[in-house]
Protein backbone atom coordinates (compact mmCIF):
# COMPACT_ATOMS: atom_id res chain seq x y z
CA UNK A 1 0.00 0.00 0.00
CA UNK A 2 2.82 2.48 0.83
CA UNK A 3 4.16 2.04 -2.92
CA UNK A 4 1.05 3.56 -4.17
CA UNK A 5 2.10 6.83 -3.39
CA UNK A 6 3.95 9.17 -6.14
CA UNK A 7 5.76 11.95 -5.90
CA UNK A 8 4.69 14.73 -7.62
CA UNK A 9 1.81 14.60 -10.18
CA UNK A 10 3.14 14.32 -13.83
CA UNK A 11 0.68 13.65 -16.48
CA UNK A 12 2.87 12.63 -19.06
CA UNK A 13 0.79 13.15 -21.81
CA UNK A 14 3.17 15.36 -25.43
CA UNK A 15 1.27 18.52 -25.56
CA UNK A 16 2.32 22.36 -26.14
CA UNK A 17 2.52 22.85 -23.07
CA UNK A 18 4.74 19.94 -22.05
CA UNK A 19 7.50 20.94 -24.28
CA UNK A 20 7.55 24.96 -22.94
CA UNK A 21 10.78 25.54 -20.88
CA UNK A 22 10.14 24.66 -17.10
CA UNK A 23 11.48 28.49 -16.39
CA UNK A 24 8.87 29.74 -18.28
CA UNK A 25 6.03 27.37 -17.07
CA UNK A 26 7.34 28.86 -13.16
CA UNK A 27 7.32 32.06 -14.18
CA UNK A 28 3.96 32.10 -16.16
CA UNK A 29 2.56 30.72 -13.15
CA UNK A 30 3.86 33.46 -10.83
CA UNK A 31 2.43 36.11 -13.27
CA UNK A 32 -1.00 34.36 -12.88
CA UNK A 33 -0.81 34.24 -8.82
CA UNK A 34 -0.39 37.78 -8.73
CA UNK A 35 -2.56 38.87 -11.62
CA UNK A 36 -5.45 36.89 -9.47
CA UNK A 37 -4.81 38.93 -6.61
CA UNK A 38 -5.47 41.89 -8.45
CA UNK A 39 -8.95 41.13 -9.83
CA UNK A 40 -12.41 42.32 -7.55
CA UNK A 41 -14.63 41.83 -9.79
CA UNK A 42 -16.61 38.80 -10.80
CA UNK A 43 -16.58 39.61 -14.31
CA UNK A 44 -12.67 39.33 -13.84
CA UNK A 45 -13.26 35.91 -12.35
CA UNK A 46 -15.33 34.69 -15.22
CA UNK A 47 -12.37 35.99 -17.65
CA UNK A 48 -9.71 33.87 -15.45
CA UNK A 49 -12.47 30.87 -15.74
CA UNK A 50 -12.52 31.09 -19.58
CA UNK A 51 -9.08 31.59 -20.11
CA UNK A 52 -7.89 28.54 -17.78
CA UNK A 53 -10.01 26.41 -19.24
CA UNK A 54 -8.81 27.20 -22.35
CA UNK A 55 -5.35 26.60 -21.20
CA UNK A 56 -6.15 23.34 -19.60
CA UNK A 57 -7.67 21.98 -22.94
CA UNK A 58 -4.39 22.93 -24.68
CA UNK A 59 -2.67 20.70 -21.98
CA UNK A 60 -4.26 17.60 -22.39
CA UNK A 61 -4.43 16.60 -19.10
CA UNK A 62 -8.12 15.35 -18.31
CA UNK A 63 -9.80 18.02 -16.25
CA UNK A 64 -10.47 15.81 -13.25
CA UNK A 65 -6.88 15.32 -12.75
CA UNK A 66 -6.88 19.48 -12.31
CA UNK A 67 -10.10 19.36 -9.71
CA UNK A 68 -8.67 16.51 -7.97
CA UNK A 69 -5.95 18.94 -6.17
CA UNK A 70 -8.67 20.83 -4.77
CA UNK A 71 -9.51 17.53 -2.51
CA UNK A 72 -6.52 18.31 -0.33
CA UNK A 73 -8.04 22.25 0.47
CA UNK A 74 -11.91 21.56 0.61
CA UNK A 75 -11.37 22.13 4.82
CA UNK A 76 -9.67 25.48 3.96
CA UNK A 77 -11.59 26.31 1.55
CA UNK A 78 -15.20 25.68 4.00
CA UNK A 79 -13.31 27.58 6.52
CA UNK A 80 -12.18 30.22 5.12
CA UNK A 81 -15.67 31.04 3.08
CA UNK A 82 -17.42 30.47 6.23
CA UNK A 83 -15.19 33.14 8.61
CA UNK A 84 -16.06 35.36 5.71
CA UNK A 85 -19.59 35.08 5.53
CA UNK A 86 -19.69 35.47 9.07
CA UNK A 87 -17.34 38.18 10.13
CA UNK A 88 -17.36 40.65 7.46
CA UNK A 89 -19.03 43.61 7.96
CA UNK A 90 -20.39 46.00 5.40
CA UNK A 91 -23.10 46.29 3.34
CA UNK A 92 -26.85 45.63 3.98
CA UNK A 93 -27.59 43.13 6.57
CA UNK A 94 -29.19 40.02 5.02
CA UNK A 95 -29.66 37.81 8.49
CA UNK A 96 -29.36 38.35 12.13
CA UNK A 97 -29.39 36.10 14.95
CA UNK A 98 -28.09 36.43 18.23
CA UNK A 99 -24.62 37.75 17.62
CA UNK A 100 -24.14 36.03 14.10
CA UNK A 101 -25.22 39.03 11.33
CA UNK A 102 -24.21 38.19 7.76
CA UNK A 103 -23.95 41.23 5.66
CA UNK A 104 -24.19 41.49 1.91
CA UNK A 105 -20.58 42.58 1.66
CA UNK A 106 -19.43 39.45 3.89
CA UNK A 107 -21.27 37.14 1.54
CA UNK A 108 -19.67 38.85 -1.77
CA UNK A 109 -15.81 38.92 -0.12
CA UNK A 110 -16.66 34.79 1.14
CA UNK A 111 -17.48 33.92 -2.68
CA UNK A 112 -14.60 35.98 -3.89
CA UNK A 113 -11.64 34.21 -1.14
CA UNK A 114 -13.56 31.10 -2.34
CA UNK A 115 -13.04 31.44 -6.42
CA UNK A 116 -9.53 33.04 -5.68
CA UNK A 117 -8.63 29.89 -4.17
CA UNK A 118 -10.11 27.53 -5.96
CA UNK A 119 -8.59 28.77 -9.06
CA UNK A 120 -5.34 29.15 -7.46
CA UNK A 121 -4.67 25.79 -6.88
CA UNK A 122 -6.36 24.62 -10.56
CA UNK A 123 -4.13 27.14 -12.03
CA UNK A 124 -0.96 26.03 -10.23
CA UNK A 125 -1.78 22.49 -10.89
CA UNK A 126 -1.13 22.99 -14.82
CA UNK A 127 2.51 23.49 -13.39
CA UNK A 128 3.02 20.65 -11.82
CA UNK A 129 0.80 18.29 -13.58
CA UNK A 130 2.96 19.36 -17.42
CA UNK A 131 6.25 19.18 -15.61
CA UNK A 132 8.47 16.48 -14.69
CA UNK A 133 10.10 16.34 -11.59
CA UNK A 134 13.21 16.77 -13.10
CA UNK A 135 12.47 19.38 -15.05
CA UNK A 136 10.99 21.60 -12.18
CA UNK A 137 14.38 20.98 -10.92
CA UNK A 138 16.37 22.47 -13.53
CA UNK A 139 14.52 25.21 -14.11
CA UNK A 140 14.37 26.26 -10.38
CA UNK A 141 18.12 26.18 -10.16
CA UNK A 142 18.12 28.14 -12.95
CA UNK A 143 15.89 30.23 -11.98
CA UNK A 144 17.69 31.04 -8.47
CA UNK A 145 21.14 31.34 -10.58
CA UNK A 146 21.55 35.55 -10.61
CA UNK A 147 20.75 35.21 -6.59
CA UNK A 148 23.76 33.01 -6.08
CA UNK A 149 25.69 36.33 -5.50
CA UNK A 150 23.74 36.94 -2.27
CA UNK A 151 24.42 33.92 -1.36
CA UNK A 152 21.44 31.63 -2.35
CA UNK A 153 22.54 28.10 -3.17
CA UNK A 154 20.67 27.62 -6.48
CA UNK A 155 22.59 24.45 -7.45
CA UNK A 156 22.76 22.74 -3.96
CA UNK A 157 19.14 23.38 -3.58
CA UNK A 158 18.21 21.91 -7.05
CA UNK A 159 20.65 18.46 -6.11
CA UNK A 160 19.20 18.40 -2.67
CA UNK A 161 15.90 18.35 -4.60
CA UNK A 162 16.96 16.19 -7.26
CA UNK A 163 18.34 13.08 -4.93
CA UNK A 164 15.49 13.30 -2.89
CA UNK A 165 13.29 12.40 -5.74
CA UNK A 166 15.72 9.15 -6.36
CA UNK A 167 16.10 8.17 -2.92
CA UNK A 168 12.35 8.45 -1.75
CA UNK A 169 10.52 5.55 -3.51
CA UNK A 170 13.71 3.23 -2.23
CA UNK A 171 13.31 4.80 1.34
CA UNK A 172 9.32 3.94 0.61
CA UNK A 173 10.31 0.16 -0.23
CA UNK A 174 12.51 -0.12 3.10
CA UNK A 175 9.96 1.29 5.31
CA UNK A 176 7.69 -1.28 3.79
CA UNK A 177 10.14 -4.27 4.33
CA UNK A 178 11.25 -3.18 8.16
CA UNK A 179 7.80 -2.93 8.51
CA UNK A 180 6.63 -6.58 7.03
CA UNK A 181 9.73 -7.55 9.13
CA UNK A 182 8.11 -6.13 12.42
CA UNK A 183 4.87 -7.79 11.24
CA UNK A 184 6.46 -10.93 10.88
CA UNK A 185 8.07 -10.88 14.42
CA UNK A 186 4.48 -10.05 15.87
CA UNK A 187 4.53 -5.70 16.31
CA UNK A 188 1.07 -4.64 15.38
CA UNK A 189 0.41 -1.24 13.59
CA UNK A 190 -3.17 -1.38 12.90
CA UNK A 191 -5.00 -1.59 16.88
CA UNK A 192 -5.13 0.71 19.81
CA UNK A 193 -5.61 4.32 19.59
CA UNK A 194 -3.31 7.27 18.12
CA UNK A 195 -1.04 7.34 20.84
CA UNK A 196 -0.11 3.66 20.23
CA UNK A 197 -0.12 3.54 17.00
CA UNK A 198 2.61 6.20 17.11
CA UNK A 199 4.26 4.34 19.62
CA UNK A 200 4.76 0.99 17.27
CA UNK A 201 6.35 3.69 14.35
CA UNK A 202 9.46 3.95 16.61
CA UNK A 203 10.89 0.76 15.87
CA UNK A 204 10.28 1.22 11.98
CA UNK A 205 11.64 4.98 12.30
CA UNK A 206 14.84 4.07 13.94
CA UNK A 207 16.03 0.84 11.49
CA UNK A 208 15.18 3.12 9.18
CA UNK A 209 17.04 6.35 9.93
CA UNK A 210 19.85 4.37 10.20
CA UNK A 211 19.94 3.06 6.97
CA UNK A 212 19.37 6.47 5.64
CA UNK A 213 22.74 7.45 7.26
CA UNK A 214 24.82 4.69 5.91
CA UNK A 215 23.10 5.68 2.15
CA UNK A 216 24.27 9.26 2.27
CA UNK A 217 27.54 8.25 3.52
CA UNK A 218 27.90 5.92 1.11
CA UNK A 219 25.99 8.48 -1.64
CA UNK A 220 28.27 11.05 -0.88
CA UNK A 221 31.93 8.68 -1.09
CA UNK A 222 30.56 7.94 -4.81
CA UNK A 223 30.07 11.08 -5.74
CA UNK A 224 33.11 12.39 -4.53
CA UNK A 225 35.01 9.65 -6.56
CA UNK A 226 32.88 10.44 -9.71
CA UNK A 227 35.03 14.01 -9.22
CA UNK A 228 31.89 16.14 -7.59
CA UNK A 229 33.17 19.19 -5.72
CA UNK A 230 29.55 21.52 -6.24
CA UNK A 231 28.70 23.54 -8.42
CA UNK A 232 31.67 25.62 -9.66
CA UNK A 233 33.10 24.79 -12.91
CA UNK A 234 30.08 22.65 -13.92
CA UNK A 235 28.70 21.88 -16.97
CA UNK A 236 25.26 20.42 -17.79
CA UNK A 237 24.41 17.83 -20.96
CA UNK A 238 20.95 19.09 -21.34
CA UNK A 239 21.17 22.75 -20.88
CA UNK A 240 17.75 24.41 -20.87
CA UNK A 241 17.23 26.61 -23.69
CA UNK A 242 14.37 28.88 -24.18
CA UNK A 243 12.86 28.02 -27.53
CA UNK A 244 10.08 30.38 -29.46
CA UNK A 245 6.85 28.87 -28.25
CA UNK A 246 8.51 30.03 -24.79
CA UNK A 247 8.37 33.62 -26.15
CA UNK A 248 4.65 32.93 -27.16
CA UNK A 249 3.70 31.48 -24.62
CA UNK A 250 5.28 34.81 -22.50
CA UNK A 251 3.43 37.34 -25.05
CA UNK A 252 0.01 35.26 -23.77
CA UNK A 253 0.75 35.85 -20.80
CA UNK A 254 1.45 39.28 -20.40
CA UNK A 255 -1.63 39.94 -22.49
CA UNK A 256 -3.57 38.24 -19.75
CA UNK A 257 -2.05 39.82 -16.64
CA UNK A 258 -3.06 43.23 -18.69
CA UNK A 259 -6.29 42.17 -18.83
CA UNK A 260 -6.71 41.26 -15.38
CA UNK A 261 -5.33 44.51 -14.38
CA UNK A 262 -8.27 46.74 -16.48
CA UNK A 263 -10.55 44.28 -16.01
CA UNK B 1 55.82 4.17 -17.09
CA UNK B 2 53.59 0.96 -17.96
CA UNK B 3 52.91 0.87 -14.20
CA UNK B 4 49.73 2.26 -13.62
CA UNK B 5 49.83 1.96 -9.91
CA UNK B 6 52.74 1.57 -8.01
CA UNK B 7 51.97 1.06 -3.59
CA UNK B 8 55.29 1.09 -1.81
CA UNK B 9 55.03 0.16 1.72
CA UNK B 10 52.00 1.68 2.48
CA UNK B 11 50.47 2.13 5.84
CA UNK B 12 46.83 2.90 7.15
CA UNK B 13 45.05 2.85 10.24
CA UNK B 14 41.86 3.66 11.48
CA UNK B 15 41.60 4.81 14.73
CA UNK B 16 39.06 3.85 17.56
CA UNK B 17 37.87 6.97 19.43
CA UNK B 18 36.94 6.89 23.11
CA UNK B 19 34.17 9.06 24.69
CA UNK B 20 36.31 12.17 25.47
CA UNK B 21 37.51 12.03 21.62
CA UNK B 22 40.63 10.34 22.43
CA UNK B 23 42.30 7.93 20.30
CA UNK B 24 41.83 4.75 22.44
CA UNK B 25 43.76 2.09 19.78
CA UNK B 26 44.86 2.05 16.17
CA UNK B 27 43.46 -0.97 13.71
CA UNK B 28 46.06 -1.60 11.70
CA UNK B 29 44.36 -1.53 7.86
CA UNK B 30 47.04 -1.61 5.71
CA UNK B 31 50.47 -2.99 7.26
CA UNK B 32 53.07 -1.77 4.89
CA UNK B 33 51.89 -3.33 1.96
CA UNK B 34 53.84 -2.61 -1.94
CA UNK B 35 51.86 -3.63 -4.66
CA UNK B 36 51.83 -2.73 -7.85
CA UNK B 37 50.00 -2.68 -10.98
CA UNK B 38 50.50 -2.78 -14.96
CA UNK B 39 48.50 -0.78 -17.28
CA UNK B 40 45.91 -3.07 -19.47
CA UNK B 41 46.07 -5.48 -16.20
CA UNK B 42 43.05 -7.16 -15.00
CA UNK B 43 44.37 -7.81 -11.01
CA UNK B 44 41.65 -9.56 -8.74
CA UNK B 45 41.90 -8.97 -5.19
CA UNK B 46 40.87 -11.44 -2.82
CA UNK B 47 40.21 -11.33 0.96
CA UNK B 48 37.68 -12.14 3.23
CA UNK B 49 35.54 -9.24 5.62
CA UNK B 50 38.39 -6.96 7.43
CA UNK B 51 41.26 -8.41 5.40
CA UNK B 52 42.12 -4.59 4.01
CA UNK B 53 41.17 -5.14 0.88
CA UNK B 54 38.51 -2.38 0.58
CA UNK B 55 40.85 -0.05 2.35
CA UNK B 56 43.47 -0.79 -0.33
CA UNK B 57 41.03 -0.18 -3.11
CA UNK B 58 40.08 3.22 -1.49
CA UNK B 59 43.14 4.83 -1.83
CA UNK B 60 43.71 3.90 -5.59
CA UNK B 61 40.89 6.75 -6.16
CA UNK B 62 42.28 8.84 -3.27
CA UNK B 63 39.01 8.51 -0.89
CA UNK B 64 41.72 7.49 1.39
CA UNK B 65 45.78 8.53 2.23
CA UNK B 66 48.34 6.34 3.13
CA UNK B 67 50.22 7.74 6.60
CA UNK B 68 53.30 5.92 5.58
CA UNK B 69 55.04 5.28 2.41
CA UNK B 70 54.83 5.94 -1.23
CA UNK B 71 51.79 5.74 -3.58
CA UNK B 72 51.89 6.71 -7.21
CA UNK B 73 48.87 6.64 -9.68
CA UNK B 74 49.05 6.96 -13.13
CA UNK B 75 52.40 8.64 -12.05
CA UNK B 76 50.57 11.31 -9.70
CA UNK B 77 51.81 11.03 -5.84
CA UNK B 78 48.66 10.15 -4.03
CA UNK B 79 49.57 11.13 -0.88
CA UNK B 80 49.63 14.77 -1.94
CA UNK B 81 45.67 16.11 -1.33
CA UNK B 82 46.46 18.78 -4.52
CA UNK B 83 46.21 15.73 -6.53
CA UNK B 84 42.91 13.95 -5.80
CA UNK B 85 40.37 15.69 -8.74
CA UNK B 86 43.57 14.09 -11.01
CA UNK B 87 43.21 10.99 -9.45
CA UNK B 88 39.78 10.24 -9.28
CA UNK B 89 39.89 11.58 -13.24
CA UNK B 90 41.88 8.66 -14.22
CA UNK B 91 41.16 6.12 -11.75
CA UNK B 92 37.14 5.39 -11.37
CA UNK B 93 35.49 3.43 -8.98
CA UNK B 94 32.23 1.21 -8.58
CA UNK B 95 31.07 0.60 -5.37
CA UNK B 96 28.95 -2.49 -3.74
CA UNK B 97 25.61 -1.02 -3.51
CA UNK B 98 23.83 0.06 -6.65
CA UNK B 99 21.11 1.92 -5.00
CA UNK B 100 23.59 4.30 -3.39
CA UNK B 101 26.08 5.28 -5.84
CA UNK B 102 23.09 6.56 -8.37
CA UNK B 103 22.21 10.30 -8.77
CA UNK B 104 20.24 11.02 -11.22
CA UNK B 105 16.36 10.13 -11.50
CA UNK B 106 17.37 9.15 -15.38
CA UNK B 107 20.00 6.69 -16.70
CA UNK B 108 21.50 8.83 -19.17
CA UNK B 109 21.26 11.62 -16.39
CA UNK B 110 23.37 9.67 -14.19
CA UNK B 111 25.91 8.32 -16.88
CA UNK B 112 26.30 12.50 -17.30
CA UNK B 113 26.78 13.37 -13.97
CA UNK B 114 30.78 12.15 -14.07
CA UNK B 115 32.03 14.06 -17.05
CA UNK B 116 29.41 17.00 -16.20
CA UNK B 117 31.50 17.72 -12.68
CA UNK B 118 34.92 17.76 -14.63
CA UNK B 119 33.54 20.24 -17.10
CA UNK B 120 33.15 18.23 -20.61
CA UNK B 121 31.33 20.47 -23.03
CA UNK B 122 27.69 19.52 -23.62
CA UNK B 123 27.77 17.66 -27.09
CA UNK B 124 30.53 15.90 -25.78
CA UNK B 125 29.33 14.28 -22.53
CA UNK B 126 26.01 13.44 -25.08
CA UNK B 127 28.33 11.58 -27.70
CA UNK B 128 29.97 9.74 -24.19
CA UNK B 129 27.29 9.32 -22.50
CA UNK B 130 25.71 7.42 -25.97
CA UNK B 131 29.14 5.71 -25.98
CA UNK B 132 28.87 4.41 -22.33
CA UNK B 133 25.37 3.16 -22.31
CA UNK B 134 26.52 1.23 -25.38
CA UNK B 135 29.36 -0.49 -24.07
CA UNK B 136 27.49 -1.76 -21.55
CA UNK B 137 24.52 -2.70 -23.48
CA UNK B 138 22.08 -0.21 -21.81
CA UNK B 139 21.13 2.13 -24.60
CA UNK B 140 17.49 1.15 -24.39
CA UNK B 141 17.25 1.91 -21.07
CA UNK B 142 18.88 5.45 -21.24
CA UNK B 143 15.50 7.06 -20.47
CA UNK B 144 14.34 5.14 -17.72
CA UNK B 145 14.31 5.49 -14.09
CA UNK B 146 17.22 3.60 -11.77
CA UNK B 147 14.14 2.23 -9.73
CA UNK B 148 12.83 0.20 -12.92
CA UNK B 149 16.16 -2.02 -13.07
CA UNK B 150 17.42 -4.99 -11.72
CA UNK B 151 20.67 -4.77 -9.68
CA UNK B 152 23.03 -5.95 -12.11
CA UNK B 153 21.37 -3.55 -14.84
CA UNK B 154 21.82 -1.01 -12.18
CA UNK B 155 25.59 -1.84 -11.74
CA UNK B 156 25.96 -1.76 -15.15
CA UNK B 157 24.68 2.40 -15.28
CA UNK B 158 27.08 2.68 -12.26
CA UNK B 159 30.04 1.93 -14.55
CA UNK B 160 28.69 3.10 -18.00
CA UNK B 161 28.42 6.52 -15.39
CA UNK B 162 32.62 5.34 -14.47
CA UNK B 163 33.62 4.66 -18.16
CA UNK B 164 31.99 8.25 -19.76
CA UNK B 165 34.78 9.85 -17.32
CA UNK B 166 37.38 8.25 -19.81
CA UNK B 167 39.56 6.69 -16.44
CA UNK B 168 42.64 4.64 -17.74
CA UNK B 169 41.68 2.37 -14.59
CA UNK B 170 38.17 1.18 -13.49
CA UNK B 171 38.20 -0.57 -9.67
CA UNK B 172 35.59 -2.70 -8.32
CA UNK B 173 34.83 -2.73 -5.08
CA UNK B 174 33.11 -5.30 -4.28
CA UNK B 175 30.37 -4.04 -7.11
CA UNK B 176 28.97 -8.12 -7.69
CA UNK B 177 28.78 -9.03 -4.04
CA UNK B 178 25.26 -8.10 -3.68
CA UNK B 179 24.21 -9.22 -7.29
CA UNK B 180 22.01 -12.16 -8.21
CA UNK B 181 24.05 -14.54 -10.25
CA UNK B 182 22.64 -13.41 -13.79
CA UNK B 183 23.89 -9.89 -12.36
CA UNK B 184 26.51 -11.48 -11.72
CA UNK B 185 27.66 -12.63 -15.39
CA UNK B 186 26.67 -10.20 -16.84
CA UNK B 187 28.95 -7.24 -15.06
CA UNK B 188 31.47 -9.83 -14.74
CA UNK B 189 31.47 -10.27 -18.76
CA UNK B 190 31.34 -6.03 -18.90
CA UNK B 191 34.96 -5.90 -16.93
CA UNK B 192 36.51 -8.08 -19.36
CA UNK B 193 34.95 -6.54 -22.14
CA UNK B 194 36.44 -3.17 -20.70
CA UNK B 195 39.56 -5.23 -20.26
CA UNK B 196 40.11 -6.79 -23.73
CA UNK B 197 38.50 -4.21 -26.26
CA UNK B 198 38.94 -1.04 -24.51
CA UNK B 199 42.70 -1.54 -22.32
CA UNK B 200 41.33 -0.45 -19.54
CA UNK B 201 43.05 -1.71 -16.44
CA UNK B 202 40.35 -3.49 -13.91
CA UNK B 203 41.09 -4.37 -10.28
CA UNK B 204 38.31 -5.99 -8.95
CA UNK B 205 38.11 -6.57 -5.29
CA UNK B 206 36.10 -9.73 -4.47
CA UNK B 207 35.17 -12.74 -2.38
CA UNK B 208 34.42 -14.70 -4.97
CA UNK B 209 36.87 -17.49 -6.23
CA UNK B 210 34.99 -18.19 -9.18
CA UNK B 211 35.32 -14.65 -10.52
CA UNK B 212 39.20 -14.54 -9.97
CA UNK B 213 39.68 -17.08 -12.84
CA UNK B 214 40.16 -15.42 -15.82
CA UNK B 215 42.06 -12.77 -14.02
CA UNK B 216 45.46 -12.01 -15.23
CA UNK B 217 46.97 -11.82 -11.77
CA UNK B 218 45.15 -12.33 -7.84
CA UNK B 219 46.54 -10.70 -4.90
CA UNK B 220 45.34 -12.52 -1.79
CA UNK B 221 45.13 -10.34 1.44
CA UNK B 222 44.86 -11.14 5.01
CA UNK B 223 44.91 -8.83 7.82
CA UNK B 224 46.24 -5.78 5.91
CA UNK B 225 48.95 -8.05 4.20
CA UNK B 226 49.86 -9.50 1.14
CA UNK B 227 49.61 -13.31 1.35
CA UNK B 228 49.68 -14.67 -1.83
CA UNK B 229 50.39 -13.20 -5.10
CA UNK B 230 50.46 -14.61 -8.90
CA UNK B 231 48.88 -15.98 -11.72
CA UNK B 232 45.74 -18.03 -11.19
CA UNK B 233 47.13 -21.07 -11.40
CA UNK B 234 50.09 -20.11 -9.09
CA UNK B 235 47.55 -18.69 -6.41
CA UNK B 236 44.79 -21.61 -6.05
CA UNK B 237 47.06 -24.90 -5.78
CA UNK B 238 48.07 -23.30 -2.41
CA UNK B 239 45.37 -24.96 -1.32
CA UNK B 240 46.01 -25.17 2.32
CA UNK B 241 46.98 -21.35 2.46
CA UNK B 242 43.86 -20.76 1.45
CA UNK B 243 41.83 -22.66 3.44
CA UNK B 244 43.54 -21.28 6.74
CA UNK B 245 42.63 -17.70 6.08
CA UNK B 246 38.89 -18.67 5.31
CA UNK B 247 38.56 -18.51 1.78
CA UNK B 248 37.49 -21.36 -1.25
CA UNK B 249 39.35 -22.90 -3.67
CA UNK B 250 37.58 -23.55 -7.10
CA UNK B 251 36.02 -27.00 -7.00
CA UNK B 252 38.16 -28.34 -9.32
CA UNK B 253 41.24 -27.19 -7.80
CA UNK B 254 40.32 -28.88 -4.32
CA UNK B 255 39.05 -32.11 -5.81
CA UNK B 256 42.93 -32.30 -7.52
CA UNK B 257 44.60 -30.86 -4.31
CA UNK B 258 41.68 -33.72 -2.19
CA UNK B 259 42.99 -36.51 -4.64
CA UNK B 260 46.56 -35.88 -4.62
CA UNK B 261 46.20 -36.00 -0.39
CA UNK B 262 44.95 -39.54 -1.14
CA UNK B 263 48.38 -40.69 -2.96
CA UNK B 264 47.85 -39.47 -6.12
CA UNK B 265 50.33 -37.19 -8.22
CA UNK B 266 48.20 -34.77 -10.21
CA UNK B 267 50.15 -31.25 -11.07
CA UNK B 268 48.05 -28.79 -8.57
CA UNK B 269 47.67 -25.84 -10.78
CA UNK B 270 44.24 -26.81 -13.03
CA UNK B 271 41.47 -24.91 -13.03
CA UNK B 272 38.80 -25.24 -15.88
CA UNK B 273 36.60 -28.84 -15.70
CA UNK B 274 38.28 -30.05 -18.90
CA UNK B 275 41.94 -29.48 -17.54
CA UNK B 276 40.79 -31.93 -14.53
CA UNK B 277 39.22 -34.16 -17.18
CA UNK B 278 42.74 -34.34 -19.20
CA UNK B 279 44.81 -34.86 -16.22
CA UNK B 280 42.97 -37.56 -14.82
CA UNK B 281 41.81 -38.71 -18.30
CA UNK B 282 45.97 -39.24 -19.12
CA UNK B 283 47.00 -40.07 -15.77
CA UNK B 284 48.06 -43.78 -15.62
Amino acid sequence: MIRDITIGQYYPVASPVHRLDPRTKILLTFIYIISLFFIDFFIGYGFVVVALYAAINVTRVPIKFMLKGLRGIVFILLFTVVLNIFFTPGGRVLFSWNFITVTEGGVKIALMMGARLILLIIGSSILTLTTSPIELTDGIESLLNPFRRIGVPAHEIAMMMSISLRFIPILLEETDKIMKAQMARGADFETGNIVRRAKAMIPIMVPLFISAFRRAEELAMAMEARCYRGGVGRTRMNSLQYKRRDCYAFIIGTLFMIVCFIL
Amino acid sequence: MDHIIKADNILFEYYNYDENGEKKEAITALNHISVSVKKGEFLVVLGHNGSGKSTFAKHLNAILMPKEGTLFVSGIDAANPQNVWNIREKVGMVFQNPDNQIVATIVEEDVAFGPENIGIPAEEIRTRVDDALNTVDMSEYKLRSPNQLSGGQKQRIAIAGVIAMKPECIVFDESTAMLDPIGRKQVMETMHKLNKEHGITIIHITHYMQEAILADRIIVMEKGEVVLEGSPKEVFKEVEILKNIGLDVPDTTYLIYLLNKEGFNFTPDVLTIKEVVDEIWQSK
